[in-house]
This record gives C-alpha cells, sequence and structure tokens, in this order.
C-alpha cells in the first residue's frame, strides 16, 4: 500500500511548472499543453458565466413586480433567451468537461497529455467561436424564442437573430464532439501502468460515461440547428405546417439532445463528488463498482426519456406512458448514488473544509431536483405542471444547484493543484453555505408557483404570484453574492496566497503526486498504480484488488 | 391579494386525481429527504474527527448486500408510483364521453377565440356549463401555444396545422384563469383569458342571451351605419374607401407589398388599428375605433362584414 504522502514532494520550480512555461500572450493562444487549455477554458466559461447571470438578474428584478417593469416584453424575452442560450450551451454543457476535465484527466490516470492535444486547442478555438457568434446575435439585436427554439416560431414567426444564434450552437457543438472523442481514446488508451478500469477515479469514469453521450448525442443537436437555419433562410419547410412541415418533429430531433444533454451537465458533477467526500470523509467510496454501473446506467438510459418533455404537445398518450416509465426508471441509479454518498460518510473521519461543503450541499440540492423529477416523470402531475415555474425550479436544482455547486467545490478542491496556492478557507466556507441558501431562498418558492398555475416566460402575471416572485428574488440576491465571492479570494490567493504542498488535502489519486502547480509533462518518472482509487482507510472492501 | 398561497384552487374532475398523486410524491420526497439529510448529520457529527467511535471496515459482503437491497427497493417504490400515476393517465387517454359539450378554440398570437356549438363566439373566454363534459377542438392559426386552465389541471399544446383535443369536467362555478403557456413571442404574458364556470341552467340562460350568427351580423348592419362606416364603405360614399363585400376570408394586397389573409383579426385589426394595414392603393384616412367600441359591438361589426363575404359585388 502506498502512503502518498510519504513520497517525497516533487518541488515545483526545480524544472518549472506549466505556468511558468511561458509568459507570451501566443504561449497561451497556441498551448497544446491540457493544462493551459484547461485555463483558457476557465477564462471563458467564466466570462459566459457572470453574462448569462447578469440576464439572471434582470428576469429577478423584472420579476419582482407583476406590472412591466424594467424591461418590455420583448425586451424580457430577449433577455431570458440570452440566459438560457449562454448558461446552457456556453457555460453548463461544456464547463466542467472542459475546465476541471481537462486539467485532470490525464494527470488522474497518469498520462503526459490527452490523446489528441491539437484537436484539444481546436475545441477550444471552436467553443469561442460559436460563443462570439452567440454573443454577436445577442448584443446586435437579441434573439427571443427561448433556448429551446421551437418551431414554427424559431423557424419562421421570429423576428430576431436566430440563424446567427444557431450558426453559433451549431460551430461550439463541434468543439464537444472533438472533446468527447479526445476524452475517450484518452482513457482508453493512455492510462498509467496498473490503471486498470475499475481503478479509475469515479471522476474520470463520469468523463467517460459524459464524453459518450457527447459524441453520440450532440450531432443531432448540430444537425437541427442546420435545420432550423435551412428553413429561415430557404424556407425548406421541415418543421412549418403550411409547407408540409411538422412542429413536433422539432421537438423529437432538440430533446433527443437535450435531455440527455441533462446528463452532460450533471455526471461529471456526480464525479467530482465523489472525490471531495471521499477524501474529506477519509473513507474508500462505498460501492465502487455500483457507482460506475449507476453513471454508465444513467448515460445510456437517459438517451431513451426525451419523450418526457412533450407529455402535452400532442404526442400519443402510450408513447408518454412509456416515456413515463423509462424516466422512473432512469431515477434508480441516481437514488443509488446518493445513497452511496451516504454511505461513504459512515465509519468516517470528516472533516468540513469548503469543498466539502460544496460536495454535501450537491447531495441535498441534487436530492430535491432529482425527486422532483418524479412529478415531472408521472404523467398527471406533469400535465399541470410542465411549462410551469416547478419545471423551472426543478431543472435549475439540478443544473444549477447540483452542478454549479460541484463546479465550485470541484474549483476548490483542485485550486491548489492548479495554482499551487492557498486560499482563505473561511471565506470559502462562508461563501459555500451562503450559497445553499441562497440557492434554496431563490429556487425553492418557484416549486410552490409552479404548482399554483404560473407559467414560465412571463414578464407580466397576475398578482397573486407576487408575494413568492419577492422571495425568490431577494433570495438572488444572496445566491448573487455566493456566486461573486470567490473571484476576490481567489484572486488574492493567486496573487499573495500561501503555497500549497503538492498535496495539501493528504489525498490519494495520482494528480496529488506530482508537484503544485504540475510540471508541463506532469510526471517526472511514470506513476504506477498499485491500488484500488480512494485508499483512504485500511481494510478490505473491494472484492477486487 | 398578496397572502401565501400554497395550491391553487380546484375546480374539475381531474382536479382531485392529480393532486392527490401530488401530495403523495411530496410525502414520499418528503420522507426520502428527511432520511437522506438525517443520515449525513447524524454521521458528519457521530463521525466527524477526533470522535472516539468504532471504524472498521465493513464486510464487502454486507455493503453488497446493502446496495442490491436499496437498489431493489428504490425500483419498487418508483414502479409503484409509476402505476399508480399511470392508472390515472388512462383516465385521461380515455375519449370523451358522447354527450360533451364539443367548443371551438383558435388561438393565435396573442388572443382566444372560443365558438359554442350554437354559433355563439367570445374573444378571451369561455362560458361552460358545470358537470358537463366538455371537449375542446384547437386550432392554431400561428405558432404553439398551449391552453392551460390550472384550477383544472389540464394544459395541452395547440401545434399549428394540428387539430388538438382537450376534455375536461368543471365541477365548482367561478371564474378561472386561462393561461397560455407555451412561449409565443412579443405577448405570450398577455395571453390570458377567463373561464366561466356555470351552473348548468345559468349557462343555459346565458347562451340564449347571447347574440348568435345571424343576429350579430344584423346588429352589426345597425352599427354599421350608426357610426359612419357606410359614409365611406358605402356605395355612395364621395370619400375612396375599399368596398367590404366579398372581403371576408380574401387575401388583401397591403401598402407595404405584403399580402394578408381578412379574417376575423385582421378586421378587427382594421377597424381598432387602421393605421397597422393599410390597404394598396388607398389614403390611410381611415379613423381608429377603439376607443367608441366595446368588445360586444365589435364583434357584432366583423359579424357583419364577414356575412358580405357572400355578396360578391354588394355595397
Ligand atoms: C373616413 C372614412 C372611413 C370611415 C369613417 C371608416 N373607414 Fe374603413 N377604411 C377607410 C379607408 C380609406 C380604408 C383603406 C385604407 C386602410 O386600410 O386604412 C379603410 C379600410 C377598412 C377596412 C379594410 C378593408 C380592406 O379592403 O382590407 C375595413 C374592414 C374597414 N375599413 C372597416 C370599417 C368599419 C367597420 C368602419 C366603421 C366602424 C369604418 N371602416 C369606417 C375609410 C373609412
Ligand atoms: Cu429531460
Ligand atoms: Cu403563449
Amino acid at each position: 500500500m502506498t502512503d502518498i504522502a510519504a513520497l517525497p514532494p516533487t518541488r515545483a520550480g526545480l524544472h518549472g511548472n506549466y505556468l511558468s512555461a511561458g509568459h507570451t500572450v501566443a504561449s497561451w493562444l497556441f498551448t497544446t499543453d491540457h493544462k493551459r487549455i484547461a485555463i483558457l477554458y476557465i477564462a471563458s466559461t467564466t466570462l459566459f458565466f457572470f453574462i448569462g447571470g447578469a440576464a439572471a438578474t434582470l428576469i429577478r428584478i423584472e420579476l419582482f413586480t407583476p406590472d412591466s417593469g424594467i424591461l418590455t416584453a420583448d425586451g424580457y424575452n430577449r433577455v431570458f433567451t440570452l440566459h438560457g442560450v449562454i448558461m446552457v450551451f456556453f457555460f453548463l454543457v461544456p464547463v466542467v468537461p472542459s475546465t476541471l476535465g481537462n486539467f485532470l484527466l490525464p494527470l488522474m490516470i497518469g498520462a503526459r497529455d490527452v490523446a489528441f492535444p491539437k484537436i484539444n486547442l481546436l475545441s477550444w478555438y471552436l467553443s469561442i467561436a460559436g460563443g462570439a457568434l452567440a454573443l454577436y446575435s445577442l448584443l446586435a439585436g437579441g434573439i427571443d424564442t427561448g433556448w429551446t427554439f421551437y418551431t414554427p416560431y424559431s423557424s419562421i414567426y421570429s423576428n430576431s437573430f436566430v440563424t446567427a444564434t444557431a450558426a453559433g450552437i451549431f460551430v461550439a457543438g463541434f468543439g464537444s464532439i472533438a472533446t468527447g472523442l479526445n476524452f475517450i481514446v484518452t482513457i482508453h488508451t493512455l492510462r498509467a501502468r496498473g490503471m486498470t478500469w475499475f481503478r479509475l477515479p469515479l471522476f474520470v469514469w463520469s468523463l467517460y460515461a459524459t464524453s459518450l453521450i457527447m459524441l453520440l448525442a450532440t450531432p443531432v443537436l448540430a444537425m437541427t440547428m442546420v435545420l432550423i437555419i435551412a428553413e429561415r433562410v430557404f424556407g425548406i419547410g421541415v418543421f412549418d405546417p403550411e409547407r408540409g412541415g411538422d412542429p413536433i418533429l422539432f421537438q423529437h430531433l432538440f430533446w433527443f439532445y437535450s435531455h440527455p444533454a441533462v446528463y452532460i451537465m450533471i455526471l461529471p458533477g456526480m464525479g467530482i463528488v465523489t472525490e471531495i467526500i471521499t477524501c474529506f470523509a477519509r473513507r474508500r467510496v462505498f460501492g465502487y463498482e455500483f457507482m460506475v454501473y449507476a453513471l454508465i446506467g444513467i448515460a445510456v438510459i437517459g438517451f431513451f426519456v426525451w419523450g418526457h418533455h412533450m407529455f402535452v404537445s400532442g404526442q400519443s398518450g402510450y408513447a408518454s406512458l412509456v416515456f413515463s416509465f423509462l424516466s422512473f426508471l432512469v431515477a434508480v441509479p441516481s437514488a443509488i448514488k446518493v445513497f452511496n454518498w451516504t454511505a461513504t460518510l459512515y465509519r468516517g473521519e470528516i472533516t468540513f473544509p469548503a469543498p466539502m461543503l460544496y460536495a454535501l450541499g450537491f447531495v441535498g440540492l441534487f436530492t430535491l431536483g432529482g425527486l422532483t423529477g418524479l412529478f415531472l416523470a408521472s404523467l398527471p402531475v406533469d400535465i399541470h405542471v410542465t411549462q410551469t415555474y416547478f419545471v423551472v425550479a426543478h431543472f435549475h436544482y439540478i443544473m444549477v444547484g447540483g452542478m454549479v455547486s460541484a463546479l465550485f467545490g470541484g474549483l476548490h478542491f483542485w485550486w491548489p493543484k492548479i495554482t499551487g496556492k492557498l486560499y482563505s478557507d473561511s471565506f470559502a466556507r462562508f461563501a459555500a453555505v451562503l450559497m445553499f441558501l441562497g440557492f434554496n431562498f431563490t429556487f425553492f418558492p418557484q416549486f410552490i408557483l409552479g404548482y399554483l398555475g404560473m407559467p414560465r416566460r412571463y414578464h407580466a402575471y397576475p398578482p397573486e404570484f407576487q408575494v413568492w416572485n419577492v422571495l425568490s428574488s431577494a433570495g438572488a440576491v444572496i445566491l448573487a453574492a455566493a456566486y461573486l465571492m470567490p473571484l476576490g479570494y481567489f484572486a488574492w490567493s493567486f496573487l499573495w496566497g500561501e503555497r500549497a504542498g503538492s498535496n495539501p488535502w493528504d489525498a490519494t489519486g495520482l494528480e496529488w503526486q506530482t508537484a503544485s502547480p504540475p510540471p508541463e509533462h506532469n510526471f517526472e518518472a511514470p506513476p504506477q498504480v498499485p491500488e484500488v482509487p480512494y485508499d483512504y482507510h485500511p481494510g478490505r472492501e473491494s472484492a477486487r484488488d | 391579494m398578496n397572502e401565501f398561497r400554497f395550491f391553487p384552487q380546484a375546480a374539475s374532475s381531474d382536479a382531485p386525481q392529480t393532486d392527490a398523486i401530488y401530495f403523495g410524491l411530496v410525502i414520499v420526497s418528503g420522507a426520502v429527504v428527511l432520511v437522506v439529510a438525517t443520515l449525513i448529520v447524524v454521521f458528519a457529527i457521530r463521525y466527524r474527527r477526533g470522535t472516539r467511535v468504532g471504524r472498521g471496515a465493513a464486510s464487502s459482503l454486507a455493503s453488497r448486500e446493502f446496495e442490491i437491497g436499496w437498489t431493489l427497493a428504490t425500483l419498487l417504490a418508483f414502479l409503484g408510483i409509476f402505476s399508480w400515476a399511470a392508472a390515472q393517465d388512462f383516465v385521461q387517454l380515455r375519449p370523451p364521453p358522447p354527450g360533451a359539450l364539443a367548443i371551438d378554440v383558435v388561438a393565435k398570437q396573442w388572443m382566444w377565440k372560443t365558438q359554442h356549438p350554437g354559433g355563439q363566439s367570445e374573444i378571451n373566454s369561455l362560458h361552460i356549463p358545470a358537470h358537463q363534459p366538455v371537449r375542446l377542438l384547437m386550432h392554431s392559426q400561428d405558432v404553439i401555444h398551449s391552453f392551460f386552465v390550472p384550477a383544472f389541471r389540464v394544459k395541452k399544446d395547440i401545434v399549428p396545422g394540428h387539430t388538438e383535443e382537450l376534455w375536461f369536467e368543471a365541477t365548482t362555478p367561478g371564474t378561472y384563469p386561462l393561461f397560455c403557456s407555451e412561449y409565443c413571442g412579443t405577448d405570450h404574458a398577455r395571453m390570458l383569458g377567463d373561464i366561466v364556470v356555470m351552473a348548468p341552467q345559468d349557462y343555459g340562460r346565458w347562451l340564449a342571451g347571447q347574440p348568435q350568427g345571424d343576429d350579430l351580423a344584423k346588429a352589426g348592419e345597425g352599427l354599421f351605419r350608426e357610426l359612419g362606416c357606410s359614409g365611406c364603405h358605402g356605395e355612395n360614399a364621395r370619400v375612396r374607401a375599399p368596398p367590404l363585400a366579398g372581403l371576408f376570408g380574401r387575401p388583401v394586397p397591403l401598402s407595404d407589398g405584403r399580402i394578408v389573409v381578412a379574417d376575423e383579426a385582421y378586421i378587427r385589426d382594421s377597424i381598432l388599428l387602421p393605421k397597422k394595414d393599410i390597404v394598396a392603393g388607398y389614403e390611410a384616412i381611415m379613423p381608429s375605433f377603439s376607443s367608441r367600441l366595446d368588445e360586444g359591438d365589435l364583434t357584432k361589426l366583423v359579424a357583419y362584414i364577414r356575412s358580405l363575404a357572400a355578396q360578391g359585388a354588394g355595397p
């Protein structure tokens, strides 16, 4: 058994690290080092996060009062569309694989880089080009279709910049596809000696499952965007009923991508949380193999539930029954993960630094988000609450409560590795608690609003809905503060923070065996993997070592 | 007005079942959250660093049994909830009973038009009798809209090019909001209506008091003269204004090059907002009547102009 903490620390500075490897702009823009590319992605996705966040702020200000307030009807429609498009396609979908995934995947499997470093850089440029197109259209006059682009509104009726936005999503989609391919090949071919499939950290497994979805589902989205553009520009009439098209076809295509995309947005978060909980509970993960099967199960079944977005669209009632059934089924592996995280705490030796608080917050919010998914999977309840704030609350619990908590947890966990610096744990813990409270304060009232029947995408609403909207807007202030805080203490840490050793959390995992920040080529000597992952406590739990 | 409300009114035969499933799910979810939260809190306190408690490894056999146990338990619980909900689905999938009152609904940006079997029509409202199944036949003239009445717990998208059906049975007289819940453009949030549920005899009385198709047109003819429309649009008018006979349902070329079909909405707009669509070849001299007409008069005028459709070369 290796006691990693006892290994001689490889010191940064001795051979230089990836950050000191070049200081020119070109050294960043033309880098093929996965770690530097990850930093590029951190910069771009952070920018998108705050743009999308600014739009969310406008939404919550507008909804403070029942009447039209600071925005006109058209203005509001553009703002919520901007919020959705930017947050989904340019932040949530790419963020974890491209930032933490890029940085950590090669380190965690003991590789020097990803399989195709140049394609990795290309992915970033594609995401930037797509983002630039989308931003251009959003600034030039905006787009008012909602991020769901339902036809024939988007393809015929909307007088906004649909074509440019769709083109942006199309281009950025190829970045996703390339990243997925890159990760799959990397995981298959570049594992260090002894790193068998069942010794892979669960974050790597989660990236593997995510990459499969990105590779198989994103082309469908790309195709759908092309069809929208073709209908707007050439009037081909695929979706327009007046030319023999069918608007429902669009919904099938769109959700065939966008439901699995929900799992692109949550699986990597599950991986991160597993790494964090095991480390701070000083425990092996409970039921490693079940966790792996659950990840793969979610990824596979997730492809067959898209029809649950269409229960009131007029699709056949029997199809709805089948989709309802499959949606219940896909919830089983998610539930298993929650039980396993909880059981991992059992007999642990638990501490509660910031990453752990974020991870536990994730478990809470994800549980609530998942359970409300069961409401939406039940046909009669879905008929009432779909297209209302209930749905809005549900997916924000998963994608924002869940995924953003996990992302923040991961950033705090690996920050010392990425930058080689420590940050103020007390500020960070405060931000973590604030985020959990602010999030619930913002989004829990929306469940009630939804059951009361408030439709989504309304800039003005009947006054009986106001109380809950005011609460929600007030919570958003707290949430915004929690999101902004890390900018402050991370910047401080980067500039003046104490040096972090190679393994400040005393964690297992190959990424902690190299210096912080890691050298350009990752490891001084090729690492070996003699043990199961998460070897935090003595004893034999797994049958496979 | 601003007190805390947790549940919407319930006024249809579907509402109690939907609410029952909802409450069932709230209870199950509450229980799960309670168990998970309790375990996390208890473990977090009991096994925090520094406590003196047993920390040995659990046997791998036990952990496997746990896994299989809770996987099966969750699966069974979820299947149970699914079947419970699905039983209700079959009720809703059932075709409407034969005696159902058939009502036509037309949705367009951004209004609702409803028409009763006797020809009585309404804008942004619908009167229905309680305790009688009502079957809506819905069409959209442009984009997707969705007919959503929270108090009935029913909702159905209205997809252009499709005929969508929805049926329900209201139980409690009262006025309930109707929302368009599928995003449909600028005034999506203003595409609202009232569903007025009346006791059956009140509904009968209301229906009898509504002008029917023919009466409407006759009343409209009177208004057409009183309001001075005929002064411009009549046969012997001195001003140049387009003749309205045969107009309804025909394509109209506009001065900006567009061609629109003269449907009800177009005629309404021509009267209320004459500057919006100017007929090609005419001056925009028609005044707006929006301040002088209420919804009822407008419907009558439209009915009159519609009745002129048959006379190809009338006034
Ligand atoms: C001052 C003269 C005048 C009066 C009074 C007037 N209109 Fe008009 N109306 C016009 C002219 C001129 C046009 C064509 C230009 C336009 O489209 O605005 C027109 C257009 C219309 C159209 C569209 C016709 C088409 O061919 O598409 C309708 C319908 C209409 N009027 C109905 C009415 C009704 C109903 C009233 C009475 C409430 C009325 N008008 C009163 C002058 C008048
Ligand atoms: Cu989904
Ligand atoms: Cu609408």
